[in-house]
């Protein structure tokens, strides 16, 4: 089997590999559900009835696709900038502990006190990812760095929430007080849907995507991405860029965090209770969307529907919550193992 | 031409009606070519004659068309270079392929050697080698801290230890200096001697001239003569080569003897990438409208000299353009007048996944015209793309195509028109024809030497020493981090500015004793 | 004063362990130029497959456990070695999707085994009254090992050539593709016998996540240790000990537990800076990372 680079890759094709790709990786998951003991028709139609099939379902997939949509669109951006932020979780939940220190401590006047969430969220957020930018300029691979950082920062929570924060009226719990109401987002009626973060990731996704194809920045960023010498030789500085695209990444996966404790907890809790292994599946969602963070207004429902399926699986099928992680490890190998059809064309047989 | 002689043996290698086609051209077209044992052949053709693409069939990295290969009058087929490498043909890569971080022996031990402890296998044969036929190289040094001569030799013996008995060198010469190339030469002969057959490939036409018993010149892919050297010239070659009679003489006439200082540098001193000492005390002036020529072996502080130059390396020393000090980074020095023809093209010059428009828009995407404020003027961006492809004659499908799918010679046109948008002062250009055919070298040259009648200065950097010669007012030497010189061209030779590349005093080379400084 | 200073060399061994396992492991694929961090994965079914192998029957012979562990690690790589050799996909982001599938499948098919009891468990053997577990015995022979390996073979030098400079390697008929996809299966059969340890010693029992990101720990060891295989032992050591601290030090002192518990990743960081800061990044196999196509520089 050879490759035969193709001038110039065509967004049709792409689409294809794509969509091909995401089939392959069904297959193999169907695989490993017969290991398991489950049909996989089984496994696939309850996740679709579960989901797509009522409304309870779509909104529990509605849910899911906010912070989806918030940190993917940010790691959309990361990546054209060849910055392969791990982290989104650990940026999510400083984001949150960010966002709760703000409703629970800081006396503002009610109007703008939401805003401040948000805003601190970001800040928390964009700190967090800023560590592993600015590591990286001593050659510390960011994925292992925010790898780690997501550890620390899942310590951090914990310890805030067992010790300093513990709420006073919680009992036994270990979580902090609620917040105040001024700090509660609303929902739309009966779901779990906080829609202004909904709107924020909306925004932020088409202004992510302005920022990448329309503005001087987002040139700069795809030079230092696609040739930091010609970055180096431009005087661009991929440092510069690397910090603010941490701060940006960060920031959205921030944002992220303020709006589940504001929209859905009105409390920080414990971190795997926050996040449902959001910073993992939305590297997906940005690697789906090939980097355009427009198009993970697309990309983030599709694994949203996976995320609110492994909830299904495990009511319904008593499955265990891992299978997401099978879902995301899979569908994100074939990804990118496909991504050489994209550029190549397979010619088989032996050499000329 | 030299005829088969009758109840001779075979020659040792034959190569009769090799075609070889490629999307869109081809390559190697009918070409036969024979060396005998003992013989040298040169093998003459300018880029894109089909020169590498010959060499790779003999190495069995393509695989012919139509015609067939013969070695001591057997057919054979070479499917890779290792079946090559058993069938004893050797070949000697123009730049060196070794494992920089290894010793000599261990690199020649890879792909052959005992199972345990290879390395301590091949040192004994190492030194065989390079007493037999003088290739001093010391089989524990690390490749890393060898000259580029050194390496060369490792990749000779490397063939030697194989077994070839025939040997293709590969542009040898561009990375010596004359004196390490006669080095190379004696080697050469030596190997002759032993009965072995060397296809040597160059376009230095004294070389050619000076080792090689017989020529044969591609042209477009076909053989276009074959010839012994005895009796050619220089002038026969090279209108062998190109197809007309070439021009020896200068692309420029004399300089006018008071300059106004353009570029003033002095005690210019910085580190290098691992921290040794890249350029040691460098002081020297460029007048306006002058083409100041640096030679030297790569690796010796041109790049780094350019770089600091660029805004792309910290320094100490000063420099100042116009009287004015010359300081911050690459885009603000762009921004004062430094346009920057860079080394390497494809990692630094272009971003090979962007746009032809994109690229052009590499210098000034982030201010007027092409941009207002934080956004990209597309629009202005396309349009300034279509002038300057046009103006420069830039052949591109589009605007909008990838600048990887360009050649060699229009990426350079288009660097070229990115860095001269702006009517630069000072052009720091890079090696800026390596690689080039004649056409686009002469479009290069021209374009460089109308902006000098406009006034601006160039810092010609090159390994081409008839480049430097024929544009340059004054070169300079750049050896171990010092600048010896500038001398005016007319005080330089091939051979004396070869001496001082290998690091020869200048009171010790003849003519290159007075004028330091300008 | 003795009986600490044992007792912590002991405990640092026993962390130690999987830790040098794992890193012995990835430093011969980083040699041969590939980059896996997919190690998390690879423990972590290597671990299942020796405890579901272990605690199939009350006689289950845990040699086969041991086998079984080390195929399931080479089978994960197995995946790795298709995308990054053959698809030439990005290393770095396939092996976190490696660590991702190999926890996620253990976990979903390890469900079974949780609270299982373990019949028979690797025991320690007592050598003259120095106690110290077959799985270490075993880690320090493969360290020399190793390094007689890449230092002392042709093999060795074959695969340390294939990772600095691919191109040379293959002109002189190496096959590039081949060296490296064994590489890459050699190192996920030793993450995965890091997970055997786990199962059938140290933990001794199966539970999801148990491989508490040891993986991830061992992938940045690779580093600090230089990719070379002796002073990997001390990296573990000094890891493993790192983490008796932490087991003494919880609820002896006034700093709260998370923090013991983030140490191990907060050191990874340090230790990594400082490796960066020391310029050791400059010891990285030249090729590390990139997929070779012929005729591409």
């Amino acid at each position: 089997m050879r490759f035969i680079p193709l001038a110039a890759p065509s967004t049709t094709r792409a689409g294809l590999v794509t969509l091909a790709s995401v089939a392959v990786a069904l297959a193999l998951c169907a695989l490993i559900f017969v290991f398991y003991g489950v049909s996989p028709a089984e496994v696939y139609s309850t996740m679709l009835r579960g989901t797509l099939g009522d409304s309870t379902g779509l909104a529990e997939v509605g849910r899911r696709t906010i912070p989806l949509l918030l940190i993917g669109s940010g790691l959309a951006i990361a990546f054209r900038a060849q910055f392969f932020n791990i982290g989104g979780e650990g940026q999510l939940l400083l984001g949150a502990v960010f966002a709760a220190g703000t409703a629970l401590f800081v006396p503002l006047p009610g109007p703008i006190l939401l805003p401040a969430v948000f805003i601190m969220g970001a800040v928390g957020g964009g700190l967090w990812a800023l560590i592993a930018a600015l590591l990286r300029r001593l050659n510390v691979n960011e994925i292992l760095s925010t790898l780690m950082l997501n550890y620390i920062a899942v310590a951090l929570v914990t310890y805030l929430i067992a010790g300093p924060w513990k709420g006073k009226d919680v009992r036994g719990y270990i979580y902090t007080d609620s917040f105040p109401d001024a700090a509660n987002l609303p929902v739309i009626a009966g779901t779990q849907v906080h829609w202004p973060t909904l709107v924020l990731g909306v925004a932020v996704a088409l202004g992510l995507q302005w920022l990448l194809s329309r503005s001087t920045f987002g040139y700069a960023l795809r030079v230092v991405g696609e040739n930091p010498g010609a970055a180096r030789y431009a005087g661009i500085s991929s440092a510069r860029v690397m910090t603010i695209v941490a701060l940006i990444t960060g920031g959205a996966a921030g944002l992220a965090g303020a709006g589940e404790v504001a929209g859905i907890h009105h409390r920080l809790l414990e971190a795997g209770q926050i996040s449902l292994g959001y910073g993992f599946t939305a590297v997906i969602v940005a690697w789906l969307a090939r980097g355009n963070p427009a198009l993970c207004l697309i990309t983030a429902p599709v694994m949203g529907v996976i995320l609110a399926g492994g909830d299904i699986l495990k009511i319904d099928l008593n499955m265990p919550f891992r299978v997401v992680d099978v879902f995301s490890g899979v569908i994100l190998l074939c990804l990118i193992a496909s991504e050489v059809f994209v550029r190549n064309r397979v010619v088989w047989g032996a050499r000329a | 031409m030299t005829q088969p002689q009758p109840n001779s043996s075979p020659p040792a290698l034959e190569l009769r009606g090799i075609t070889k086609r490629f999307p869109g051209v081809v390559a190697n077209d009918g070409v036969d070519l024979t060396v005998a044992a003992g013989e040298v052949l040169a093998l003459l053709g300018e880029n894109g004659a089909g020169k590498s693409t010959l060499i790779s069939i003999l190495y069995g990295l393509y695989q012919p068309d139509e015609g067939t290969v013969q070695l001591g009058g057997q057919t054979v087929r070479i499917g890779s270079p290792a079946e090559a490498k058993k069938l004893g043909i050797g070949l000697v890569p123009q730049h060196p392929l070794l494992v920089s971080r290894h010793s000599v022996a261990e690199n020649l031990a890879l792909g052959g050697g005992s199972g345990l402890f290879p390395a301590r296998g091949v040192a004994g044969r190492v030194r065989e080698l390079s007493e037999k036929y003088g290739l001093e190289v010391g089989p524990t040094a690390r490749v890393s801290d060898l000259s580029p001569g050194e390496k060369q030799r490792v990749e000779i013996i490397r063939a030697l230890l194989g077994g070839a008995r025939v040997l293709i060198l590969d542009e040898p010469t561009s990375v010596l200096t004359p004196q390490e190339a006669s080095g190379l030469f004696r080697v050469m002969r030596e190997l002759r001697a032993d009965g072995r057959s060397l296809i040597f490939i160059s376009h230095k036409l004294d070389e050619v001239l000076d080792v090689a018993d017989r020529v044969t010149v591609l042209r477009r892919g076909k053989v276009v003569g074959g010839v012994p050297t005895a009796g050619a010239t220089r002038e026969s070659l090279a209108e062998l080569m190109v197809g007309r009679g070439v021009d020896f003489t200068r692309k420029r006439g004399a300089a006018p003897a008071n300059r106004e200082v353009l570029l003033d540098v002095q005690n210019l001193t910085a580190s290098g990438s691992r921290g040794l000492p890249a350029l040691r005390s460098v002081g020297f002036t460029l007048g306006r409208g002058e083409v100041l020529g640096v030679a030297g072996i790569a690796g010796n502080g041109q790049s780094e000299l350019v770089e600091v130059l660029a805004g792309l390396h910290p320094a100490r020393g000063t420099v100042t353009l116009d009287g004015q000090p010359l300081t911050g980074g690459a885009a603000e020095r762009f921004q004062g007048g430094v346009a920057h023809i860079p080394e390497d093209r494809i990692h630094s010059g272009t971003v090979p996944s962007m746009t032809v428009a994109d690229n052009l828009a590499l210098r000034g995407y982030d201010r007027f015209p092409l941009a207002r404020g934080l956004a990209r003027d597309l629009k202005a961006t396309d349009e300034r793309a279509r002038q300057d492809v046009e103006q420069y004659s830039v052949a591109t499908p589009g605007i909008h195509t990838h600048s990887r799918l360009l050649s060699g010679g229009n990426i350079q046109k288009l660097i070229l028109a990115r860095e001269l948008h702006g009517n630069p002062r000072l052009i720091l250009a890079v090696h800026p024809t390596y690689g080039l055919d004649i056409g686009a070298t002469d479009q290069v040259h021209r374009v460089l030497l109308e902006r000098t009648n406009e006034g601006a200065g160039v810092l010609l950097v090159s390994e081409d020493l008839d480049e430097l010669l024929s544009l340059s007012d004054r070169i300079g030497v750049m050896v171990g981090g010092e600048l010896r010189g500038p001398f005016p061209v007319g005080e330089v030779t091939r051979e004396s500015l070869g001496l001082l590349m290998g690091g020869a005093h200048p009171h010790s080379v003849p003519g290159a004793d007075q004028g330091v400084g300008a | 004063m003795d009986n600490i200073v044992v007792e912590a060399l002991i405990r640092a061994l026993a962390v130690g362990t999987p830790l040098l396992l794992a890193c012995l492991g990835a430093i011969i694929n980083e040699r041969g130029g590939v980059v896996n961090l997919g190690v998390e994965g690879m423990m972590a079914v290597g671990a299942l497959a020796a405890f579901a192998v272990a605690s199939s029957s009350p006689d289950a012979n845990l040699w086969l456990a041991v086998g079984a562990s080390m195929l399931a690690g080479a089978a994960l790589a197995s995946l790795h070695a298709l995308a990054t050799v053959t698809l030439r996909a990005n290393q770095f982001v396939s092996g976190l999707a490696l660590a991702l599938i190999g926890t996620g499948a253990a976990g979903l098919l390890g469900k079974k085994f949780e609270g299982l009891p373990l019949f028979n468990k690797v025991n320690d053997w007592n050598l003259g009254g120095f106690v110290i577990n077959p799985f270490t015995v075993a880690a320090l022979l493969l360290a020399a090992a190793l390094a007689f390996y890449l230092n002392s073979t042709r093999s060795g030098l074959t695969l340390r050539s294939v990772g600095e400079n691919p191109a040379a390697a293959d002109v002189l008929g190496v096959n590039v593709g081949a060296v490296r996809i064994w590489a890459v299966l050699a190192g996920g059969s030793l993450s995965g016998l890091a997970g055997a340890f786990l199962a059938l010693s140290y933990r001794a029992s199966w539970a999801d996540n148990m491989t508490a990101g040891l993986g991830w720990i061992a992938v940045a060891l690779v580093i600090f240790v230089g990719w070379r295989p002796l002073r990997a032992v001390l990296g573990a050591l000094f890891f493993g000990f790192l983490y008796y601290l932490q087991f003494r030090l919880q609820g002896n002192s006034p700093v709260p537990t998370e923090v013991f518990n983030a140490m191990p990743f907060i050191l990874v960081l340090v230790v990594l800076a400082l490796a960066g800061l020391r310029g050791q990044q400059g010891d990285a196999p030249a090729g590390l990372g990139r997929p070779y196509v012929r005729g591409e520089r």
